[in-house]
């Protein structure tokens, strides 16, 4: 290269191998223990970066859904009940180390299959599914003890639905605390995105998890539905949109089934002029572009105080002309595909709506690929809390940028949305992010950061982003009968959690 | 406020473009305590990510050049001797024997009675004043603790600059900037900046180095770095090498956003000099990275940009070579200084 006709940033392409992957021409429902036929008409999975088919993968029909629910409860019945909970946990640690020996090979087929960059795949996802299964494990065998009670009890077959946005990472988040708590499973990964957790069912059957304990049916919508309303049911999880939580709750009403929901959000990132500007800049980045933005809790709506308004859209725009749009194994690549043609063009509509309301649009100057899904980074300036861009989840590369003069009216438009998962505050001044903290309704607020999990923390939402918790102990109490007629996870202050980070500086 | 407080600075013209004609310390003072805070956490994050690039094939035979073409080839050592720096110079003007297109490192770096020695082992390859060739750097100032009063390390800094320096490496007085005598530090390094000057009316360039590993915390390393700046510095420089930790990734993010906001704010641009501690080509293109990704591209120029290093040099000499042969060489294949 000389420096003459090409740039040091346009870095030489540095693509992760698919070599690694070992992957079938087309993929059974995992019922059982083994992979069987489905009864359903197959479809493809493709990646969304390329348009090109990856797999063919079988589609389960309502006798596929008894199939596999008969299954579960038979494993339940006969063998997964009947075992310790220091039995369990030796599972899930077996699962856990081969979840970070495989770990390589479940990035690259996630970034394949889903367009999220290698980058994140690697350092994010993966570490975290293996982190998920880490920590339940520890929790199978001091059940007693987490607070729910005297001997809590397994609820029998948990059905859940994940969706496609981080699909390994909420597989980990539905089946780790299930069979930690005792139960079996039979999880349904959404349609554009089953091929880690097809790679999963493989990995199951290296863990030798006896059959049934875990089964994995692969289909639309209709093959949720018909999951989530199997008379043999006990208990429904489910992460996704509104709409279809909502028609889960009613589907689910008084049938006796226990229910969670981790829905929609819009979440309001608060920054003061107080803030270390150089690292809110960085949360403001990577809590709405983190993942192409297709994250339920992503800071989608930047509220910063407007005697810094300018100064931080100039800085933020400055930055996002830095990121680099493209191949999502590129190991360089810092925003992916779309996941899919159908949420592109709901993220095009919305950004239209937002600049046909009268808000001033700017994107990233990216070169869009010729093929696959993509958006650019775009911000929306002048935009008013009516306008459909700050209410609506878009689920994609958009941020809208309101702002706001006094803490009071910062908490009051940050609280004015339908939703209630997540915040953030950017302040260097602590009592002022506590006091603030406490008047947000939003089931996990950030502070000095944005996007971060662990699994030892509880998550979830308020209002329309649903109810019931993931993660932690709380997480826990979702798979459990216990003998406390009010469970831990309904106060607020229980499920609140501040992410509270070391201060150096 | 106290009297202190109100003494009037040297007229250093940065700072008076910035803070207004009449300069105190306690203008001074408010402006560097205003300056926004640095969250640790986010800070060394965000180093880390840049850390994660992945810099391959063409993008790595340039990077590799390049950096050989930043570095200042070091020694300071108490027993360095005119032999030793001969040696050092010839490394510095052919870093591979064996392949004549390596390119030439930007400076040679020793103490200020070594200077002449290095004139004369450089002889024609030296820069002297001029854009082409080897800069001669000479650490000043009672380097490296900077506890000598500012008479000797004023004379410290003409006499090198009489010898031929082209770049002087300043320590700050660490004990001054931490009780808060941030006038003093001041005053100090417009003083040095002054003895800079030659007879000519030209001045060598001045590097400021802040000895980040004693300021202790990131908002302490911005303070020293906006001071550094506003009182004349060509350069900022994160370390003398003699003090753990040394020069580290999330520092020197810290001092290029510095840089990049007082470019944002006057249209200058200042260098930055990551010294002590970066041994390996796979530490120094994470620099690279992380200078392109925050300043841009530009920066990477030894104008802008300096490794201070010693034992880097043949890192890359390493890598370089296994690049053209596809082999990896030894230690041996590579001069010892």
């Amino acid at each position: 290269m000389t420096e003459t006709n090409r740039s040091f940033l346009e870095y030489a392409p540095a693509p992760e191998s698919q070599a690694i992957l070992n992957l079938k021409k087309s993929y059974g429902l995992f019922i059982d223990g083994e992979f069987v036929k489905g009864h359903g008409t197959p479809f493809a999975t493709i990646s969304p970066a390329t348009e090109l088919h990856i797999a063919e993968i079988a589609n389960a029909n309502a006798k596929d859904v008894d199939t596999a629910v008969v299954a579960a409860r038979r494993a339940y019945d006969r063998t997964w009940s009947k075992l310790s909970g220091a039995d369990r946990g030796k599972y899930l640690f077996r699962i856990a180390r081969l979840v970070q020996e495989r770990a390589r090979e479940l990035a690259v087929a996630e970034s394949l299959d889903n367009g999220k960059p290698i980058k994140e795949s690697r350092d994010v996802d993966i570490p975290l599914v293996a982190a998920w299964f880490f920590y339940y494990a520890g929790w199978a065998d001091k059940l007693d003890y987490a607070g729910l009670g005297a001997a809590p009890r397994a609820l029998g077959v948990a059905a859940q639905v994940i969706p496609w946005n981080f699909p390994l990472l909420m597989l980990a988040w539905k089946i780790a605390p299930a069979l930690a708590a005792g139960n079996t499973v039979v999880l349904k990964p959404a349609e554009t995105t089953p091929l880690s957790a097809l790679l999963f069912a493989e990995i199951l059957q290296q863990a030798e998890l006896p059959a049934g304990v875990v089964n994995i049916l692969t289909g639309a919508g209709d093959t949720g539905e018909a999951l989530v309303n199997h008379p043999d049911v006990n208990k429904v999880a489910f992460t996704g949109s509104t709409a279809v939580g909502r028609a889960i709750a009613r589907s689910t009403a008084g049938s006796g089934k226990k229910l969670t929901l981790e829905l929609g959000g819009k979440a309001a990132n608060i920054v003061f002029d107080d803030a270390p500007i150089d690292q809110a800049i960085e949360g403001i980045v990577n809590g709405i572009f983190f993942n192409q933005g297709h994250v339920c809790c992503a800071g989608s709506r930047l509220l910063v105080q407007e005697n810094i308004h300018d100064e931080v859209v100039d800085r933020l725009k400055q930055r996002l002309s830095t990121l680099r749009m493209g191949d999502p194994l590129d190991k360089n690549t810092d925003i992916g595909a779309i996941n899919s043609r159908e949420q592109l063009n709901r993220i095009r509509e919305l950004s239209d709506i937002g600049e046909g309301e009268g808000a001033t649009r700017w994107s990233a100057p990216c070169d869009i690929p010729k093929t696959g899904f993509w958006f650019a980074p775009t911000i929306f300036t002048n935009v008013s809390t009516s306008n459909r861009i700050a209410r609506e989840e878009i689920f994609g590369p958009v941020l809208s940028v309101l702002s706001f003069r006094t803490p009071a009216e910062a908490i009051a438009k940050a609280n004015n949305t339908p939703y209630g998962l997540s915040a953030g505050i950017w302040s260097d001044k602590g009592s002022k992010i506590l006091a603030v903290a406490d008047q947000l309704k939003a089931g996990v607020i950030w502070a000095n950061t944005f996007n971060r999990f662990d699994p030892a923390s509880p998550f979830g939402g308020y209002k329309e982003s649903g109810y019931g918790r993931e993660g932690g102990r709380h997480g826990l109490a979702a798979y459990l009968q216990t003998s406390q007629r009010v469970e831990p996870t309904e106060t607020v202050a229980s499920t609140r959690s501040i992410a509270r980070k070391a201060v150096k500086s | 406020m106290t009297l202190e407080q109100s003494v009037s600075l040297a007229p250093a013209e940065r700072a008076i473009q910035l803070l207004g004609g009449d300069l105190t310390e306690r203008a001074l003072r408010l402006h560097l305590e205003g300056l926004s805070g640095v969250d640790a956490v986010g800070l060394e994050q965000r180093a880390a990510d840049l850390g994660t690039r992945s810099i391959k094939t063409t993008s790595k035979a340039w990077a590799l050049d390049r950096i050989i073409e930043l570095i200042d080839l070091t020694t300071l050592e108490g027993a360095d001797t005119p032999g030793k720096v001969r040696s050092l110079a010839s490394k510095a003007m052919t870093p591979d024997a064996g392949d004549p297109t390596t390119p030439r490192v930007a400076a040679v770096c020793v103490y200020g009675d070594m200077v002449p020695f290095a004139v004369e082992a450089l002889g024609a390859a030296h820069s002297a004043g001029t854009d082409r060739g080897i800069n001669i750097a000479a650490v000043a100032t009672a380097f490296p603790s900077g506890r000598a009063s500012l008479r000797v390390k004023l004379a410290d800094t003409a006499d090198a600059v009489a010898s031929g320096a082209d770049e002087i490496d300043m320590v700050i007085d660490r004990g001054a900037f931490l009780s808060g005598r941030y006038g003093q530090v001041f005053d100090e390094i417009v003083a040095v900046k002054d003895a800079c000057r030659r007879a000519d009316g030209t001045y060598a360039h001045l590097k400021v180095i802040l000895e980040t590993g004693e300021l202790n915390t990131y908002d302490n390393v911005r303070r020293a770095s906006w001071l550094g700046i506003l009182a004349g510095g060509d350069f900022i420089k994160t370390s003398t090498g003699k003090v753990a930790p040394a020069a580290t990734l999330p520092v020197t993010l810290l001092m290029l956003e510095v840089v990049r906001d007082w470019r944002r704010l006057t249209g200058e641009r200042i260098g930055v000099k990551p010294a002590g501690g970066i041994r390996t080509s796979k530490d120094a293109i994470k620099y690279l990275v992380t200078v392109a990704e925050t300043v841009g591209e530009e920066w990477l120029t030894p104008s802008l940009f300096r490794f201070g290093a010693s034992s880097l040099l043949n890192d890359v000499l390493l890598q370089r070579q296994k690049m053209t042969t596809g082999h990896y060489s030894g230690p041996d294949y590579v001069t010892v200084d």
